[in-house]
């Protein structure tokens, strides 16, 4: 069926409902990802999906896309049950998928990329003349200018974009899934993404739109269905809806109340970042910790807060700014200077950055600290055993020994092996990414109490966070960012609401 | 997103079965020494069965001087490997020094100087493939591939094609290869000398501890502000520099310095180091191993000869060693 013929269908019946999810539930050992959820997607529609980190958004468009399969549930395709068991089974359904990390194949040109699997062939050979014309075509359907022969790893993120969006679009989807489109798009290539989703839709192509950022939704969507620990919310039309009541729907639960003790009077400043930048991802950050505080670091993903904390610690190079610690400045670019200026960091991805799963627990221990146990080089094995243990103690560890590989610990254990290393180096300033991802609840507390033991010594400690009720119980005093730039600062008692609105673009 | 939620759900507290897999783990490393340690004795044993010279005195003295060379240099592979590496242009930086060293000890230059030089030229010729590997951010292969071929180039420039004699230091400079000190091969006792030095520095120095968490997990270890790029840099010097070592055995031995000295030697010695159970992933495995590896190939290659079985089919052996080797390992793991 042509496009054109499509539209005129849809005309037809303007509210004909073309998918219908009813009554998905999908269970992850220790998480209910997804409970009893029903989702509609009328014809011609642009229909946004939104929620926090884990409300379920991106699993529930694994299982549409037959990624992965729901325990219960049922999926429609105009009223027909269909089963869809393969990526394969979707796009048989017409249902095409932009994921959030593109698939191009960087030696290969434009067209090649879009017409990928399926090349027009004349004799065994790819017909190169039908391969261009087809991809110039869809590329025209989506009214943009890009040159077909030129090889993908020459585009820019924008204009790769858009032909992963041309590579769905030649299988000719009646439904399109985008998942955080625009977290890679900026200012104009943002307007020109929103003009094609545009007019796909006026030409009858339903889309989901699943983004972090609530103004698209407003600008963009006809519908919205919010998610929130693995269920529906809510579903209703944008035009009934402003920014305070979707935040509030999104982040509408039971606060938890203080999860630590918020006491004692911090100190002096210790880490004073000023205007620290670096260029692309992260506009002039300047920020003080002080000593016996912990502080919040709150925004949605992309905001910048990891790169920042990376710039501080020197995993990545700076464009600008200086860090100081306790008045001494610390060298950019360098995490050996970081740490010997007294920072530690707990990095966001425990398993591939913060420790080093085959090594065992004494070794990941002690590495970042691993000279004030050596004597001409050579490590006192003695000395670091009892340093060990001792730090294995305290942050009651538990591990059959110190001598087994770091990986075979649970993730909360694997977190406190990480705290012990910059216990070892003895951190004055201690920035933690994202420090409970992936860890049970009681291991989170123990990490809370940790956090605030290791405060109370002296230490100033800033926690990037994206669990809101985690910021809001921890830290004395919560920073938002938003696309690079820190947009506020909120005391203790702040509620979920105000980061939220900070967060996505608003303004108290 | 749900992604981390499936990180929760891989990571759930289970102390009881991370300690089982604690302790599989933990002895995995001695449990694949274990095994090659056997595989020696029984080969050795199987050896003196099959061929009664092979426990001759005289014989195993060779079979060691044998294996000192090709171990000499897989030590110095064996660092380049823990971090992931691989230095494929040992066998022509051999080549050249070998010319080099042959060609001042010809005209008359002392032995211990010769022998400075010798050890520089290697050490420098590592430390190119080091810088070219850390600060130029060429792939390790690639880098040593092209000083493969460049270093063999320069040998057979520096030589003309020809092997370059000692010429009256023949006499004076043959203890390095022919000598011995109570009985025992000189270069039996040098190799012997690398690999306890290479054991102690990757066991009980901050270094080795530091070579196997860049080998295991390069970001890791330089989020931990270990230098990565000195460190790794530092292992091809020191590859480069037992290159040069072994090249002044070889031509004390031979009284000759061939410009095809040490061809292919690289793969002999990524051989041994493999066999010895070290992966070419790197962060695993050790020098103790390279040189039960280098046995292995040694004494198999020895009872081979004894056998009477020809040298083509030997390379059928010792290939096929290597495949099942680390065939075991896998299945072991």
């Amino acid at each position: 069926m042509d496009a054109e013929e499509m539209a005129i269908e849809v005309g037809a019946n303007q509210d004909a409902v073309i998918l219908e999810m009813r009554g998905i539930s999908k269970h992850f050992p220790g998480v209910q990802a997804l409970a009893n959820v029903d989702f509609q997607v009328r014809a011609g529609e642009i229909h946004a999906l939104v929620g926090e980190n884990g409300a379920g958004k991106s699993t529930l468009m694994k299982i549409l896309s037959g990624a992965i399969q729901g325990d219960v549930g049922e999926i429609l395709i105009d009223d027909q049950s269909v089963s869809i068991h393969s990526p394969q089974d979707a796009r048989s359904l017409g249902i095409g998928i932009v994921y959030q990390e593109f698939s191009l194949v960087p030696a290969l040109t434009v067209g090649e990329n879009i017409s990928l699997g399926w090349f027009p062939h004349r004799a065994g050979f790819v017909d190169r003349g039908a391969t261009e014309r087809e991809a110039r075509a869809r590329l025209e359907e989506l009214g943009v200018e890009i040159d077909t022969s030129a090889r993908a790893s020459t585009l820019s993120v924008a204009q790769q974009q858009l032909v992963e969006i041309a590579k769905v679009l030649a299988m000719r989807p009646r439904l399109l899934v985008l998942d955080e489109p625009s977290a890679v798009l900026g200012g104009t290539d943002l307007e020109r993404l929103f003009a094609v989703l545009t007019r796909l839709r006026d030409r009858g192509i339903s889309i989901i739109y699943i983004s972090h950022r609530l103004d698209e939704v407003f600008r963009l969507a006809d519908r919205v269905t919010v998610m929130r620990d693995g269920k529906v919310v809510d579903t209703l039309p944008v035009s009934q809806l402003d920014h305070a009541g979707l935040v509030r729907r999104m982040v509408g639960r039971d606060l938890e109340g203080a999860l630590v003790d918020h006491h004692g009077e911090p100190g002096e400043d210790l880490l004073q970042i000023d205007h620290v930048c670096r260029d692309g991802v992260l506009e002039p950050v300047t920020l003080r910790v002080r000593r016996g505080e912990i502080v919040g670091l709150a925004g949605l993903r992309g905001a910048g807060r990891t790169e920042l904390a990376r710039c501080i610690f020197g995993a990545d190079p700076r464009s600008g700014g200086t860090v100081t610690v306790g008045g001494r400045v610390v060298p950019p670019g360098s995490p050996g200077e970081a740490i010997r200026s007294g920072i530690g960091f707990v990095t966001e991805d425990r398993k591939t950055e913060g420790l080093i799963l085959n090594l065992s627990v004494r070794e990941n221990v002690t590495l970042a600290g691993l000279r004030q146990l050596a004597r001409f080089s050579f490590i006192q094995r003695r000395a670091e055993h009892r340093r060990v243990r001792a730090l294995a103690d305290q942050l009651q560890v538990r591990a059959a020994s110190p001598s087994v590989a770091a990986g075979t610990l649970s993730g909360g254990n694997q977190q406190k092996v990480v705290l012990a290393k910059w216990l070892h180096t003895d951190a004055q300033v201690l920035i933690l990414d994202e420090p409970t991802r992936g860890i049970d609840v009681g291991a989170k507390r123990e990490i809370y109490r940790l956090m605030r033991e290791i405060a109370d010594r002296g230490a100033a400690v800033l926690m990037i966070s994206s669990e809101l009720p985690e910021v809001i119980g921890v830290c004395d005093r919560i920073l938002v960012m938003h696309e690079g730039s820190m947009v506020g600062e909120l005391p203790v008692g702040a509620t979920e609401e105000q980061i939220m609105t900070l967060a996505t673009g608003g303004a108290l | 997103m749900n992604a981390p939620r499936l990180g929760i759900a891989s990571s759930v507290d289970t102390p009881r079965v991370g300690g089982i897999r604690g302790v599989l783990g933990g002895t995995g490393g001695a449990l694949q020494k274990a095994g090659i340690g056997l595989a020696l004795i029984v080969l050795i044993l199987l050896a003196s069965v099959m061929s009664p010279y092979f426990l001759q005195a005289g014989n195993l003295l060779n079979v060691a001087r044998q294996v000192s060379i090709i171990g000499i240099v897989a030590v110095g592979m064996t660092f380049v490997i823990l971090t992931g590496g691989i230095d494929l242009s040992v066998g022509s930086i051999l080549g050249l020094v070998a010319v080099v060293a042959a060609q001042q000890l010809q005209n008359g230059v002392g032995a211990l100087l010769v022998v400075a030089i010798a050890l520089l030229l290697g050490t420098a010729l590592g430390l190119a493939n080091g810088l070219g590997i850390t600060i130029g951010g060429i792939p390790p292969f690639i880098m040593t591939l092209g000083m493969l071929v460049m270093a063999r180039g320069a040998a057979l420039t520096y030589a003309e094609g020809q092997p370059v004699s000692l010429g009256d230091a023949k006499e004076r400079f043959s203890w390095l290869g022919r000598g011995d000190i109570a009985g025992i091969p000189v270069p039996v006792f040098i190799f012997a000398i690398v690999a306890v030095v290479g054991i102690v520095v990757l066991r009980f120095t901050t270094f080795g501890r530091y070579i196997y968490a860049i080998g295991s997990n390069r970001e890791a270890a330089r989020l931990a502000g270990v230098k990565v790029r000195a460190y790794t840099a530092f292992v091809y010097v020191i590859s480069g520099f037992l290159a040069g070592l072994t090249a002044l055995i070889w031509i004390s031995r031979l009284t000759v310095g061939e410009p095809t000295a040490g061809t292919g030697i690289e793969l002999d010695a990524i051989a041994v180091v493999v066999i010895g159970g070290t992966s070419l992933f790197g962060g695993e495995g050790g020098i103790g191993g390279t040189v039960i590896g280098a046995m292995i190939v040694g004494v198999l290659a020895n009872v081979l000869n004894l056998l009477g079985v020809s040298p083509f089919t030997q390379q059928i052996v010792t290939g096929a060693l290597i495949v099942l080797a680390v065939l075991l390992g896998r299945i072991r793991r």
